[in-house]
């Protein structure tokens, strides 16, 4: 056994990392590094610039246009990214819908929306959750009937993110109620201008407009707009759930936190020493890293094993749980080493355009990222959910 | 980046495995720890046989060259049947500071025959007042007419009774660390004996004005042997751990899945079911830990150190962690010497009570943090 990369990916690594001083804005990556939120046209700027190098669709095969990047080639892309404060591609497009076109589009289907997806002509989000369906997903009650050649679609979806950029939904919807509760769901591609679909922001407790709710009311889809069969909706939205999940763990994103904690806590002084010399403080750091030294290993297991073939299944939830808590604590040790400062909130700063002096600047964001983090073990499956996913399928129980 | 294994060594696992499986029941094993400690058990022999006590030494000094890797499947295998041999603490620890100090005479001596089964050793690096701190020892080396003489008192010498000799580390004038080898009948020492609380065999060696000759002096500077000694137990013991982790887990869920309590297996209770989902996650990020141990025996000596700190604390952590969330879940079962799993428990908490606990090794972390 050996934990070192190949040559070739030394140098993979070192091409990411000279693309990334060369191409990405400092604007952006300034105000990523911040903890502001990002707006439409910096997603929109820096997915053109990623397009334009072929490395938009980290995840696609060379024939749909993609790099063709193996598990390791994407890891070390994201951590790069992550490095760098390059924002995180919106993935909803690229990485979920584009997925399931491949693998149960039509040919007409996969035409029309793969190439828009690659040059950021469509902005897609995600008709998943409803207010009754959260983590038992399939009880959904968005309800879509058959009439003629389209669907009349009817319900609520909720926690959309970034749904008020977007131009398009990809949703999964009831077309059959009297089956088993699986089996009655169908997938459905709908364009957002469609008359009788209304946006509605919701605010999280940081004060963002990152999700929202979708209410649609007789809206009109074209039956061409299914993916897959009527009914097979959720085996393409399982597939989703496994699909490329060596990622979920957000090593690059934790790496990232820990140098964050560890420089800031190198800065801030607390009676005449620095933070990190503090025994209460240092030992929690000591152990965020540890732990960050298992994640890590254990996310290259799982990458090494996607590599030579094997998919990633359950093995990503364990990633999941143990990426979420890790990252979700050095939130709490970034917020905890400002002490004080952590307190004022300026909310036009963060989400707006809002000016700050650069002092005020830098620790700004640290209190609302805490709160904004929680959501890392409540989305995607909650860690509750993962850990009776591990049970049932690793362990048997 | 590569987490398989060779042929060889899947063959090595495999042949371990069922070794394990053969000659380390639960019964046979109650059996062997009922003799005495000899160091020439039939099982002894059957490692000999199978070349486990040439693999982790070097060609140069007759070994089969085995890596961290090598190792760490042997003494996951180990783990996993809580075999009571002293491989690591009676063959490896000791061997592999006589192949890093020894000269061509001492090796033909002690190491030669230690390779071949026909006898085991023993290393004595830990003091009551130093705690886990191998350099800060009080025991006395002094030459006198060409000779030299040992007095101070070494603590839980593991191996100690079937050891042909023991190594001893021991102060000089100069202020350095000496080595030295102190056979069993040597006059002036005298052992106190017993078992750990998790049955290995130990002892205190007590060494009142032991005289020895030159030749015993195995080096007048053995911090850096030392301490790649350590480093290495270190990740063999980790990696021993995971084994014990492994099998623990294995009998808590099938226990869980074969009891049953109203009218139902505990196996489909949701809040046993998280329990025993957090003690798989422990075992798989502790198993990252030991790989990263296993595989940094060869770095750059902080690396190495600072990699081999992290694994010990971390699996010290978790291996306490599965100890008793085992002994919770077996229920009053658990607490009993018949079931098997409590010698687990035993083992695993124990575990951080050798070669440095984890708030030994956090600190050594601490200190290297970059």
């Amino acid at each position: 056994m050996n934990l070192t990369f190949s040559p070739e990916e030394q140098a993979f690594r070192a091409e990411v990392r000279r693309f990334l001083a060369d191409a990405l804005p400092s604007d952006i990556s300034e105000r990523v590094r911040l903890g502001r939120h990002l707006r439409a046209d910096d997603h929109l700027r820096w997915q053109n610039i990623l397009s334009e190098q072929g490395w938009l669709a980290s995840n696609w095969p060379k024939a749909h246009g993609g790099p063709g990047w193996g598990p390791v080639q994407r890891h070390i892309f994201d951590e790069e990214c992550a490095a760098a404060h390059a924002p995180t591609v919106v993935p909803f497009g690229v990485n979920m819908v584009a997925p399931v076109i491949m693998k149960f589009g039509s040919i007409e289907q996969q035409q029309h929306y793969l190439p828009r997806i690659l040059s950021n002509q469509d902005w897609w989000c995600q008709g998943y959750s409803e207010p009754g369906a959260g983590s038992d997903l399939a009880g959904l009650n968005t309800r879509a009937v058959r009439d003629g050649d389209h669907y009349i679609v009817n319900g609520q979806k909720t926690w959309t993110t970034l749904g008020q950029h977007a131009n398009m939904l990809f949703c999964l919807v009831r077309t059959d109620p009297n089956a088993k509760k699986q089996a009655g769901i169908s997938f459905l591609l709908i364009d957002m201008q469609t008359p009788g679909i209304t946006v509605r922001p919701i605010i999280t407790l940081d004060g963002a407009h990152e999700v929202n709710e979708i209410f649609l009311d007789n809206v009109c889809v074209p039956v061409e707009n299914r993916v897959g069969e009527e009914g097979q909706g959720w085996t393409c939205a399982k597939f989703l759930l496994t699909h490329e999940r060596t990622g979920i763990a957000g090593l690059g994103h934790a790496k990232q936190a820990l140098r964050h904690v560890k420089s800031l806590a190198s800065r801030i002084q607390h009676r005449g020493k620095p933070l990190l010399e503090l025994p209460s403080f240092r030992q929690r750091v000591v152990k965020a890293e540890l732990e960050l030294m298992a994640l890590e290993v254990t996310n290259l297991r799982v990458i090494a094993a996607a590599r030579d073939g094997g998919v990633p299944g359950a093995e990503s939830s364990l990633l999941k749980v143990r990426g979420s808590e890790l990252r979700q604590e050095l939130s709490e040790l970034t917020r905890r080493a400002l002490g004080p400062a952590a307190l004022p909130f300026f909310p036009d700063f963060l989400h707006g355009d809002g000016g700050l002096d650069d002092e005020r600047a830098q620790s700004a964001a640290a209190s609302a990222q805490y709160f904004n983090r929680r959501k890392l073990s409540i989305y995607g499956g909650a860690n509750e959910i993962q850990k009776s996913i591990v049970a049932k399928t690793i362990l048997g129980m | 980046m590569d987490f398989a294994l060779t042929d060889e060594q899947r063959m090595l696992e495999e042949t371990l495995t069922r070794l394990v499986a053969d000659q380390v029941s639960p019964e046979q094993r109650r059996t062997m720890l009922a003799a005495a400690p000899s160091g020439a058990s039939a099982l002894w022999r059957t490692f000999a046989e199978l070349g486990l006590l040439h693999m982790p030494f070097n060609e140069d000094v007759g070994g089969l060259g085995g890596n961290g890797t090598d190792l760490m499947i042997i003494m996951q295998a180990l783990g996993r049947g809580l075999v009571p041999e002293a491989y690591l603490a009676g063959l490896v620890l000791p061997g592999q500071l006589l192949a890093l100090t020894a000269n061509g005479e001492q090796q033909t001596r002690w190491l030669a025959p230690l390779l071949e089964g026909e006898h085991q050793l023993a290393l004595a690096w830990q003091e009551s007042g130093a705690r886990y701190d191998a350099f800060a020892i009080v025991t006395q080396a002094t030459q006198r007419n060409g000779q030299w003489q040992l007095n101070g008192r070494k603590d839980v010498v593991l191996n100690l009774e079937a050891a042909a000799a023991t190594l001893v580390t021991a102060r000089l004038d100069n202020g350095k660390l000496g080595l030295f080898i102190v056979p069993a009948d040597a006059p002036g020492s005298s052992t106190h004996l017993y078992r750990t609380i998790d049955d290995q065999p130990a002892g205190e060696l007590v060494l009142s004005n032991v005289t020895l000759a030159l030749e015993n002096c195995l080096s007048d500077d053995a911090s850096d042997a030392l301490a790649e000694v350590l480093a290495l137990g270190r990740a063999a013991l980790c990696a021993e751990a995971i084994g014990a982790m492994e099998e623990a887990c294995d009998q808590t869920l099938a226990y869980l899945k074969e009891r049953k309590q109203f009218g139902l297996p505990l196996a489909t209770f949701q809040a046993l079911q998280h329990r025993m989902v957090d003690m798989h996650l422990h075992l798989e990020q502790s198993r990252s830990m030991a790989i990263l141990a296993a595989t940094s025996l060869s770095l750059p000596t902080s690396e190495r150190d600072y990699n081999i700190a992290a694994a010990k604390a971390y699996c010290g952590e978790s291996a306490r962690f599965i100890a008793e969330q085992a002994i919770q879940l077996h229920g009053g079962m658990g607490m009993t010497e018949e079931c098997y799993v409590a010698h687990y428990a035993k083992h695993l908490v124990m575990f951080d009570h050798y070669l440095g606990d984890s708030d030994y090794h956090l600190e050594t972390v601490s200190e290297l943090l970059k």
